[in-house]
């Protein structure tokens, strides 16, 4: 989307109290192969993200590795036990014994989409609201669920898409709107929230402001966040199941 | 008022209109959640396997509004028409 999103929320909102202020700003400008680049907020806050990642699966990392078969194990073993059983199921109750392979891709997009998606409640832009973070992991399932039909199925995997000659293009346009439903359901849905929580902060003035949000994010960041990041995961493997079902 | 003006106004009306697309997801939701509550009546042991099912299509069935909603998105902000 277009940088030039951050005036024009000042025209919609004329009314409100402040500015509305739910667009990427740029904090830094630099020029590469004479192309004018910025680092937005999504930048930032895919990095915060990423860090945060990076940091817990190290510390997790490193509390298993020290974990004994005896002990009771910590809290943080619990919950980390919890989430990749939890994964492991999900992928299981899909995609069958064919799917052990994916559980690691499908937990890592489900663990980012969801940080990314409830980002928003704690005061970063979600990263998931550019169409260039949802894009990219549209286009690498893409690349999944083709690998995957090549390896099974051979030149077969091309030619079923002229089978019934007459419908080869309504087929062709059906594999490339793949990653772009995929794409733009998770990117319209973190964007409608973040637009609407921004509406939100700008029409109400400050002393009501750290009250009835909190309703609101738990519908627009939690709640829809978590369910996107779950359909997010399952459409990816369905999709892939499609392609590797004997 | 100018021709630029024009088309401001007008892109603003063509996101308004697009935003009718909300009204498919709305009864297409609505129908999965009626239905999935009579599933659950029935046969109220299926309730989680019931529940994923219906937050699923749910969630396809959004699609189609999604796209009236970047649709608007793009003609309020991006301002393609200069």
């Amino acid at each position: 989307m277009g940088y030039e999103i951050v005036n024009a929320a000042n025209v919609l909102l004329a009314a409100g109290q402040k500015e509305a202020d739910f667009s990427a700003h740029y904090w830094a400008e630099f020029e590469l192969f004479g192309q004018k680049l910025y680092l937005t907020s999504t930048h930032i806050s895919l990095i915060i993200v990423s860090l945060v990642l990076i940091i817990f699966a190290l510390v997790a990392r490193s509390k298993i590795k020290k974990a004994n078969a005896e002990d009771t194990p910590g809290m943080l073993q619990n919950i980390c036990e919890l989430m990749v059983s939890t994964v492991d199921n999900m992928v299981k109750g899909i995609m069958g014994e064919n799917g052990k392979k994916f559980r690691n891709w499908v937990a890592t997009v489900f663990v980012f989409a969801l940080l990314c998606n409830i980002s928003g409640l704690f005061g970063v832009r979600p990263p998931t609201a550019d169409y260039g973070v949802t894009f990219a992991m549209g286009v690498i399932t893409f690349c999944i669920i083709h690998y995957n039909g090549v390896k099974k199925n051979g030149g077969k995997h091309f030619t079923n898409l002229f089978k019934p000659i007459l419908l080869s293009p309504i087929n062709i346009i059906g594999e490339i709107a793949v990653p772009l439903s995929l794409s733009l359901r998770l990117f319209g849905n973190v964007l409608s929230g973040t637009v609407m929580m921004g509406l939100i902060y700008g029409l109400l003035s400050p002393p009501i402001t750290t009250g009835i949000p909190a309703v609101l994010h738990i519908y627009f960041d939690i709640f829809s966040g978590c369910i996107q990041a779950y359909v997010f995961c399952m459409l990816t493997m369905v999709y892939v199941n499609d392609k590797i079902a004997d | 008022m100018n021709g630029q003006d024009f088309i401001n106004a007008m892109s603003a009306v063509g996101a308004g209109l697009a935003m009718i697309a909300g009204i498919g997801p709305g009864i297409g939701q609505g129908y999965a959640a009626g239905q999935a509550a009579a599933a659950v009546g029935r046969n109220p042991g299926a309730k989680s396997d019931i529940t994923s099912t219906m937050l699923l299509g749910q969630a396809v069935a959004e699609t189609t509004g999604l796209y009236g909603f970047a649709v608007a998105i793009i003609l309020m902000f991006v301002k393609p028409f200069k």
